[in-house]
């Protein structure tokens, strides 16, 4: 028998699944915006992408008043701790069939490499697009804001890298969530909160 | 008695109804003839003409009726005397070339030069016939070009502008007779100035209806809304001087020196700062767009032109966008002048004048665009390339001057001829029913050393033909604001503005090295997920192949 721990509370898998329909939702109408593709139009997809965005704020907004008032921030203070084992794990236990080295807990839920990973995502990967595309929806007010030496052309191309290292990390993210105890394990745990380990 | 009284009643109500048939139909048709007369004038004035004993009375000629105009409104020659309209003159003080249409060449007609009879019949003047045309002259001064309301006022290219008071035969020998106006019954009608006044001549540059603009020709005497949003005759219903307002006579809004970023805003009344006020902007503020903070956003590049005039020459008229001289002068086998109509009856090759392509609906070039025009003038010497046409007028404008926005055009692109050893432009004799006119005789030595000498330059007595463009701003036939541009029309691979430098515009910068990068790492990426995948099903294949 394997054991169950609840490690995702229900804001957490709202806040979760939420952002993940928003970004990917983002992703396809930015991408339309940027010319790679089309499929909505670019005039609906500039109109859905911003509509996308605010309610991103929106939804961050009670995210970070959770995260604050739960504590569960510190879920994303770096360590170094076993992160060699995890990596080793990753590149030749998992092929043997090794047992996963790291045993999440409801209070620490994420292994040293996950916890780098956010963290990297949260403070690198998230302000560069937060920055970039709140100055591209502010374009208008750039002069008001004393910012005329800004170029549209360099905040864009920031916001597109941002976009493509957030769909990199997006792929990453999709395959990795495949290599709990079962490859369905950790899928169901972000939608029950329950998780086999 | 009684019965026969009952007979005769009815009888008696035919008869009636007979007659009051009869009376009702000789109403309608004096009614019929009532409606043949020009229309009254709008009640936009206080002065009636027709009750002033100075106009109740014959004019024999333009400057006889311009002189009882002037009894009244005696400072209004002098007004005239100083404007484009009258001059043909202009001084630009900020390239100091000296245009006006005395002086500027284009690659339609080319040149005024030894064909004033011709092209003044569109001068707000009588007479000038030649180099001699007395510009001080008050009685010169031709008031209802401008002011008629019949519509019936014309003055036939040829006779120098003036006016036929007695049928005539003109050519001379022709046959053909050009039919009298009555200037006593114009004059007594005199009104504002309309669509058709200004359209008369600004309608048929070039030499024919729609053959210069592009977005001005017949069409725009009553437009539809979808036309014209502003002109619209069943709507707004605006005249030309609603925007183009005059000041003592004098027109605003200049091709010479066109307004092409009005920072100013919407006018205020009596503001000593009011620019041009035939501007967008001068109504419409630089902030209009009420719903979408975006679009205002884009004025500030984009002169309100570019979205809200998608095409021009939408009235179905079409506009020319080629014409080819050095093609002129062929001959039919019996050594007559050749005329070539396309399916709709334009005419697309003259012998007089070459070859022509025209246009409907047509999307206009887009340039960054600061207001600047330099024109090629005769006294400018220019080598021949084979390659790039030579530019008639250079448009000033960048992306960084702050003066510039982006504006559509017309790019009128043509052949013309050029005196390869003096290195200029040529003045060639066109019109005219003399030994020398091209238009008669098909000759271009003699046409080109008469039209030169006219125009006091020097010709080598060698010619040929250089490739010449003509950038023409658009700024009418204005769309009603559902038929402007949509996002995609620019915000596109190959969308409207591809060209167009110094502009980020989102969705037209698909292949730039970042994103090579970044499908780079996006693809490596997914094959290392892949990868890694594939190697986790096989090794525990091999695990629990083992485990067995």
């Amino acid at each position: 028998m394997t054991e169950r721990v609840y490690l995702f509370k229900g804001f957490e898998r709202f806040w979760h699944w939420t952002q993940a329909a928003l970004i990917i939702f983002m992703m396809l109408t930015g991408f339309e915006i940027h010319g790679s593709y089309s499929n909505f139009g670019f005039e609906k997809a500039v109109n859905y992408h911003t509509i996308a965005a605010w309610s991103l704020v929106g939804l961050w907004v009670f995210a970070m008043f959770w995260h604050v008032t739960t504590g569960e921030w510190r879920q994303y203070i770096p360590t170094t701790d076993k992160v060699l084992a995890i990596m080793g794990f990753y590149s030749s236990g998992i092929f043997k069939g090794e047992p996963h080295p790291y045993k999440p807990t409801p209070l620490q839920k994420h292994n040293p490499l996950q916890r780098l990973t956010y963290l990297a995502v949260l403070t690198l990967l998230n302000p560069l697009l937060w920055i970039s595309g709140w100055l591209y929806l502010f374009y208008a007010d750039w002069s008001a804001w004393g910012l005329s030496a800004l170029q549209l052309q360099w905040v864009a191309t920031a916001h597109t890298i941002g976009a493509f290292l957030m769909l990199a990390f997006f792929i990453s993210h999709l395959y990795l969530a495949t290599t709990g105890h079962k490859v369905t394990t950790q899928l169901k745990a972000m939608i029950t909160g329950w998780e086999e380990v | 008695m009684a019965i026969r009284s009952k007979r005769v009643v009815p009888l008696l109500k035919r008869a009636a109804f007979l007659g009051l048939t009869v009376l009702a139909a000789i109403g309608a048709t004096g009614i019929a003839h009532a409606a043949e007369d020009p229309k009254p004038v709008k009640l936009t004035t206080t002065a009636d003409h027709a009750k002033f004993k100075e106009l109740q009375r014959e004019f024999k000629t333009g400057p006889e009726l311009t002189r009882a105009c002037l009894s009244c409104h005696t400072e209004a020659a002098g007004q005239i005397h100083r404007t484009k309209h009258w001059k043909w003159e202009y001084l630009n003080v900020d390239t100091n070339q000296k245009l006006g249409k005395k002086s500027v060449i284009n690659n339609f007609c080319i040149s005024i030069a030894s064909n004033q009879a011709s092209c003044t019949s569109c001068h707000v003047g009588y007479g000038w016939k030649d180099n001699n045309f007395d510009f001080k002259a008050e009685e010169n001064v031709d008031c209802v070009v401008c002011h008629d309301t019949t519509g019936n006022y014309k003055k036939p290219p040829g006779l120098a502008g003036n006016v036929v008071t007695k049928d005539m035969e003109f050519p001379a020998g022709s046959g053909k007779i050009l039919k009298a106006i009555d200037l006593s019954k114009i004059a007594q009608k005199v009104g504002k100035t309309s669509r058709d006044t200004c359209g008369a001549c600004h309608f048929n540059g070039g030499g024919g209806d729609g053959v210069k603009h592009g977005d001005l020709d017949t069409s725009m005497a009553a437009p539809d809304k979808a036309l014209d949003v502003h002109m619209d005759a069943s709507g707004l219903d605006f005249t030309c001087a609603a925007c183009h307002k005059t000041s003592s006579h004098d027109v605003a809004g200049s091709r010479y020196t066109p307004t092409a970023k009005d920072s100013k805003g919407a006018h205020l009344r009596g503001a000593s700062d009011n620019g041009n006020p035939a501007t967008c902007v001068s109504c419409h503020s630089n902030g209009p767009h009420k719903k979408d903070a975006r679009l205002n956003q884009h004025a500030g590049k984009l002169a309100c032109q570019t979205c809200h005039i998608p095409a021009f020459a939408r009235g179905g008229v079409p506009t020319k966008m080629n014409w080819d001289w050095s093609t002129a002068g062929k001959r039919d086998a019996n050594g007559q002048h050749i005329v070539k109509k396309d399916e709709k009856g334009h005419i697309i090759y003259e012998s007089r004048k070459g070859d022509f392509i025209l246009a409907e609906n047509v999307k206009p070039s887009y340039a960054w665009f600061n207001g600047q025009v330099n024109y090629t003038l005769l006294t400018d010497k220019f080598e021949k390339s084979d390659d790039k046409p030579t530019q008639i007028n250079r448009l000033g404008g960048s992306a960084t001057d702050g003066k510039s926005m982006i504006w559509p055009m017309k790019v009128f692109r043509g052949s013309q001829p050029y005196d390869p050893v003096n290195k200029t432009l040529i003045t060639p004799h066109t019109a005219g029913n003399d030994d020398t006119g091209y238009w008669k005789n098909l000759n271009w030595q003699p046409a080109i050393e008469v039209g030169m000498k006219d125009s006091g330059a020097p010709y080598s007595g060698k010619f040929e033909f250089i490739k010449t463009e003509m950038s023409w701003p658009i700024t009418h036939m204005v769309a009603p604001k559902e038929k402007a541009l949509g996002c995609v029309e620019c915000h596109a691979n190959g969308g409207r503005l591809a060209g167009i430098e110094g502009v980020y515009l989102p969705g037209t910068h698909a292949n730039t090295l970042v994103d090579k990068a970044g499908w780079t790492l996006v693809l490596l990426t997914l094959l290392g997920v892949l990868g890694h995948g594939a190697m986790r099903v096989v090794a525990a294949r091999k695990v629990s192949g083992v485990s067995k």
